[in-house]
Parts: C-alpha cells; sequence; structure tokens
C-alpha cells in the first residue's frame, strides 16, 4: 500500500498530502479514547457496563443510571477530555515553536501563572471564617487572567527585534520560578485551610466539574484546537529555524505571536477548570511524535487525542482506586511524567 | 541596471549593533552565473549573503533583487524568487525527507491548498534532481552528512526560484560530498541555468566552481571578477593574510593556491624559508 494519498478537491483549490499511517493512527487513537471514555463513565461507586452506558447516551438505561451518568460523571469525563486535548495540543505549538522538545506549558510558566491568580484568589476573596466572599464560579477566570498575564509577559519580556525561541524559553523558565515563590509565599502568608484547597487546585482535579463548565470549556477548547490546526503548516516551517521559515516566505513572528496566543488560550481554558494538571503537555506530544512523525498536522490531532486519553485515565484511577477517597487526577499524570521527563532528558544528552 | 543582474546592493551597510560590518557596498551579482564570496573568517560574507536573502536588516542602504528593493517586496513574493539555504540548519526529529521536501512549497501553498498538482511536480523535480527519490521517507536525522545536505538543498530546489543563496553548503562535509555537493549545484547552473550565490571557504573549489568571485575585505569588495582574472598571490595575501604560491589546476586549469607555511618540506632546497 502506498504511504501517501493525494487528495485533491475542486481542481487543487483544496488539496492535502495524507500520510495513510497518521490517519489510521488518528482513527486508532478516536476509537481507543471513546473506549476510556466509555470505561470511565461506567466505573464508580455504582459499576454501569459499557452496553449500558451507551445505552444511556442515546437516551436508555434506567433512571437511577441515567442520573449517576448525566449529573455525576458525564460533565466530569468531557472536562477531562478537553483539559487533556488542550494541553496536549498547546504544549505539541509550543515545542514546535520553541524547537525544543522539553517546552510544555508548565516550563514556560504560564500554568504557573494560573497557579498564583487561584491562590491569590483564595487568598483574598476569604473571610475569618474561611468562607470564599465570592462565589466559586470565579476562579477559572481567575487561572484564565494569570495564565493570560503570564504569557503577555512572558512574549514582551523576551521581545527584542522579534521575539526568538530561546528568549522565550529563558524568560519563561524564569517567570516559572517567580510565580512558584508567589504561590507559596501567598499560601504560607494566607488561611491554613484556603492553603490545603489551593494545594489540591495546583496538583490538578477535575472533581466537581458541572455542566455549566462543560457549557463553556467545550466551545473554547473545540475553537482554539480548529484554529491551532489551521496554522499548522506555520508551525512545521518555524521548526526549521527561523532562517530557513523567514526564507520560504513565513512572517515568522506574527505566526509565532499568534500560535502563542492559541495555545495561551488552551492552557487557559484547561487550568481554569482542571487546574494545574502537569506534565500532559510534554508527555502527549512526544507519544504523539513516535507514533505518526512530526508533520504537525498529524502530530496535532494525534497529540490531543493522547491527552484526552491520559488525563481521563488518570482521573478515572484518581477516583476509584482508593474509593472513596479521591485523588487528584493530576497526582497520576505527575507519576507518569516525572520519570518520562528524566528519560526524555536522558535521552536528549545522549542525542 | 541591465537583464544581466540577479541581485545587486546599493550604498548596502550592514551593521551589529554599533559594529559596522559591511560599509556602503555597491555590489552587481550576475543572472545564470555561479557567484561565491570568499574572505576571512569574520569578514562579513556570510552577513552579507544573509542581508541579501532579507534574513538581516540593513542600516542603510538597499538590496535589489531583479531590479526592486526587496523591502518593498511581499516576502512570499521574493520567496517565490530567491531561496535561502543557511549554514548547517537542523530538522525536527523524525521528519521525512518527502515532508522536508514538501516545505520549499510553503510561498506557494494556502491552508486549504497544501498539495496541489504543481506542489508535487517539483517537489518529485527536486528529488529527481538530487538523488533522493529513493531516500524520501527515511527521517533527515538518519541520513549522512552529505544526504542530509541534498535534502535541504531539494527543499530550496522545490521553492522553484531563479535564485539560489547557501552560506558554506560543504561545511562539515567529508571531501567526497563535498565535490558531490558542489557538482550537483553546479549541474543545477548549467542545466536550469540557476543563479546560484554561495559562501565558501576553500578557496581552490571557489576557483573551480565560480564563474564570479566576490572577495570581501574590511567591510568592502576587494576584488571581484572571473577567479582566473582576479586570484593571484597579491590578493590571497591582502584578503586572507596568507603568503601562497598561485599555480594552475592540473586538472581543471583553474588557479590553485599553495600556502606557504611549516610542515615537512622533502624538496631539498626548495621549502620556503620566511
Amino acid at each position: 500500500m502506498k504511504k501517501y494519498y493525494n487528495l485533491r478537491l475542486f481542481g487543487d483549490k483544496i488539496s492535502f498530502l495524507v500520510n495513510r499511517k497518521a490517519l489510521m493512527t488518528f482513527l486508532l487513537l478516536a476509537v481507543a479514547s471513546a473506549g476510556v471514555f466509555v470505561i470511565s463513565t461506567g466505573t464508580g461507586e455504582m459499576k454501569i457496563s459499557p452496553i449500558k452506558v451507551v445505552q444511556v447516551f442515546f437516551g436508555g438505561g434506567s433512571d437511577m443510571e441515567r442520573l449517576v451518568i448525566q449529573s455525576f460523571r458525564l460533565p466530569r469525563i468531557i472536562v477531562a477530555l478537553m483539559v487533556g486535548m488542550a494541553l496536549a495540543a498547546a504544549g505539541g505549538i509550543l515545542q514546535g515553536i520553541i524547537r525544543n522538545p522539553l517546552a510544555s506549558p508548565d516550563i514556560i510558566g504560564i500554568t504557573g501563572g494560573a497557579s498564583v491568580a487561584v491562590v491569590a484568589f483564595l487568598a483574598f476573596f476569604s473571610d475569618k471564617n474561611n468562607a470564599l466572599t465570592v462565589s466559586i464560579n470565579w476562579m477559572p477566570l481567575a487561572a484564565f487572567a494569570g495564565a493570560a498575564i503570564v504569557a503577555f509577559l512572558v512574549y514582551f519580556l523576551a521581545y527584542k527585534d522579534g521575539v526568538s525561541p530561546v528568549r522565550l524559553v529563558l524568560i519563561g523558565i524564569g517567570l516559572s520560578s517567580l510565580m512558584k515563590a508567589m504561590t507559596t509565599l501567598m499560601m504560607v502568608f494566607g488561611p491554613i485551610y484556603q492553603a490545603s484547597q489551593a494545594n489540591i487546585w495546583i496538583t490538578g482535579t477535575v472533581y466537581g466539574s458541572n455542566w455549566d463548565n462543560v457549557a463553556i470549556l467545550v466551545p473554547w477548547t473545540l475553537v482554539f484546537l480548529v484554529l491551532a490546526y489551521v496554522l499548522a503548516r506555520n508551525v512545521n516551517i518555524q521548526e526549521l529555524g527561523d532562517d530557513i521559515a523567514m526564507g520560504a516566505g513565513s512572517t515568522v513572528q506574527k505566526y509565532r505571536f499568534l500560535l502563542l496566543m492559541v495555545s495561551t488560550a488552551l492552557i487557559g481554558g484547561a487550568v481554569a477548570f482542571g487546574g494545574g494538571i502537569g506534565f500532559v503537555g510534554l508527555m502527549a506530544p512526544h507519544m504523539a511524535r513516535r507514533l505518526v512523525g512530526s508533520a504537525f498536522g498529524a502530530l496535532l490531532p494525534a497529540s490531543a487525542l493522547i491527552g484526552g486519553i491520559l488525563v481521563m485515565a488518570a482521573d478515572l484511577i484518581g477516583r476509584t482506586l482508593f474509593s472513596p477517597l479521591e485523588i487528584p487526577a493530576g497526582v497520576f499524570t505527575a507519576s507518569i511524567g516525572a520519570p518520562y521527563f528524566i528519560y526524555l532528558l536522558f535521552k536528549t544528552r545522549n542525542a | 541596471m541591465t537583464a544581466g543582474q540577479a541581485i545587486a546592493t546599493k550604498d548596502l551597510t550592514l551593521s551589529y549593533g554599533d559594529t559596522i560590518i559591511i560599509n556602503e557596498l555597491d555590489l552587481e551579482i550576475p543572472k545564470g552565473e555561479i557567484t561565491v564570496f570568499i574572505g576571512g573568517n569574520g569578514c562579513g560574507k556570510s552577513t552579507l549573503l544573509r542581508s541579501i536573502a532579507r534574513l538581516l536588516k540593513p542600516k542603510s542602504g538597499a538590496v535589489l533583487l531583479e531590479g526592486e528593493a526587496i523591502a518593498k517586496l511581499s516576502t512570499k513574493d521574493v520567496a517565490r524568487k530567491m531561496a535561502i539555504l543557511p549554514q548547517s540548519p537542523s530538522a525536527p526529529e523524525g521528519l521525512t525527507v518527502l515532508q522536508l521536501v514538501k516545505q520549499g512549497r510553503y510561498p506557494y501553498q494556502t491552508w486549504l491548498k497544501q498539495w496541489s498538482t504543481e506542489d508535487e511536480l517539483k517537489v518529485r523535480n527536486a528529488l529527481k534532481a538530487t538523488g533522493m527519490e529513493e531516500l524520501k521517507d527515511r527521517t533527515v536525522d538518519s541520513l549522512s552528512g552529505g544526504q542530509r545536505q541534498r535534502a535541504w538543498i531539494a527543499m530550496t530546489l522545490a521553492q522553484d526560484t531563479d535564485t539560489i543563496l547557501l552560506d558554506e553548503p560543504t561545511t562539515y562535509l567529508d571531501m567526497t560530498h563535498q565535490i558531490e555537493i558542489l557538482d550537483l549545484l553546479f549541474e543545477l547552473n548549467e542545466k536550469e541555468k540557476r543563479t546560484i550565490v554561495m559562501v565558501l571557504h576553500d578557496l581552490n573549489l571557489s576557483c573551480r566552481y565560480a564563474h564570479n568571485i566576490v572577495a570581501i575585505k574590511d567591510q568592502k569588495v576587494f576584488a571581484q571578477g572571473k577567479p582566473e582574472h582576479v586570484i593571484n598571490c597579491g590578493l590571497v595575501k591582502n584578503v586572507f593574510g596568507m603568503e601562497c604560491e598561485v599555480t594552475i589546476d592540473p586538472l581543471f586549469g583553474t588557479p590553485l593556491c599553495i600556502p606557504y607555511g611549516k610542515g615537512r618540506c622533502i624538496i631539498k632546497g626548495q621549502g620556503f624559508q620566511g
């Protein structure tokens, strides 16, 4: 079988070179995501068979099953899927524009900015009895604002006749450390009860997600995923280096800014509802690269699906392994992610 | 300006910060020929090439591409006329040769039109011209140095431009592969009349392959012309600060520079005594 398929419609107006293997891999990953989605929906205090779960999706099942799935499990699992997809796609974009396989949302400080914002939110809006003086529903907005502010800070501090990948990553690492320090500072000085709340959030959890969250996160994530896909060929050309990209006629700085904004929007949305779930943005693009190669048009969707699977699985383990105790999903992504990161460092050292 | 010039510079001054690299340079590069920039380390030959490729903004003056100021053209328009291969480029892990070469089509693509019939044809021709057809599904990082350089040249060919700029395309290659790459560029010039401008370190190979040599020294062009007219002991002494003898290459008849220096001399009584 040929490796590539020429997709051409309307006399070349729409034309793509389709990598058959990447397409097959994508379809398999889509099936796997659907599988994890259904299994996760059926698992918990009340076990529901996968067939029953699918029946419930199409309006069947008993009242009890419908209640458990629709009210409790489904919003949470959809949020997990979206958070994973967003973080993984953003990580893939960042690794492409920074031209470094170790780049990720955590490392360049964007997630850190969200953490500071959340801790600050919890500290400033608590009264003496540790009750929040404003609605907890504002917390995602605070997280998003924190992520966005740090992303802009990184960009403008790195700016010098345009932004070079090295400056971007160095400034990012610097700000990331600063954000960690500020988070710690505020947790130490803030009320003790809120510190533990904040800690759970920083580790990352999709606990308590509801349909309102889904209604915001799903369209937000999907729009920016599509936008990232439209910009894919600009990631490809930037990965060859600024000189090559400019020589080939790309307006490198414009697209670098746009791509950074798209990844910030994705990360912002993800941390707002999922907290600081770490390592997904680092691992998922790597695993995808192994499977489909580094052409971004194939890498992005594969990476997104792997990210979705990782977070859904981490959440599934977190809420069932020590049930009824809930372990934040971020604990499990970190426990796979940290060794993976060390493995990557080790591998690039020998390369 | 006559039709015989592919590129010209007018009063071009280049600098890094306050350090002037090239000062008020007027240079004309002939169309359809191979032009080679030579000069000592840090003389600004690579800087000049980069500025011609619009990768570096001039402090003052202009670069003209086919008579038009390059700064006034859209970067995509320039990319359809002139391609640049910088020094030792690197490809991301796992990228295949075909995926790399395909990116040479960037200035012709839109996000919906990424693989037109013409794209396919040009990419196929580029792979064929560089002898990379068999290797098109290999990843770039798995290739040998010479093959890798051919893959990058194929990418610039896919860009389908009349002019190709190359910054030291033979660096880090062994002698066999240096000749292989230069032969390939020579053939592209012969067969397809592409204008080739490059920076080379090897003076003797420059003399063999170039129609036109540009020697750069002290922010200026020291001499320009056919190698057989401009390369002599005096020039080498001036431009590189090195004593040498210039003789005739016994195979090609082009100038051959033999440097003096230390080392084992086994011709009795004829070694250079300083």
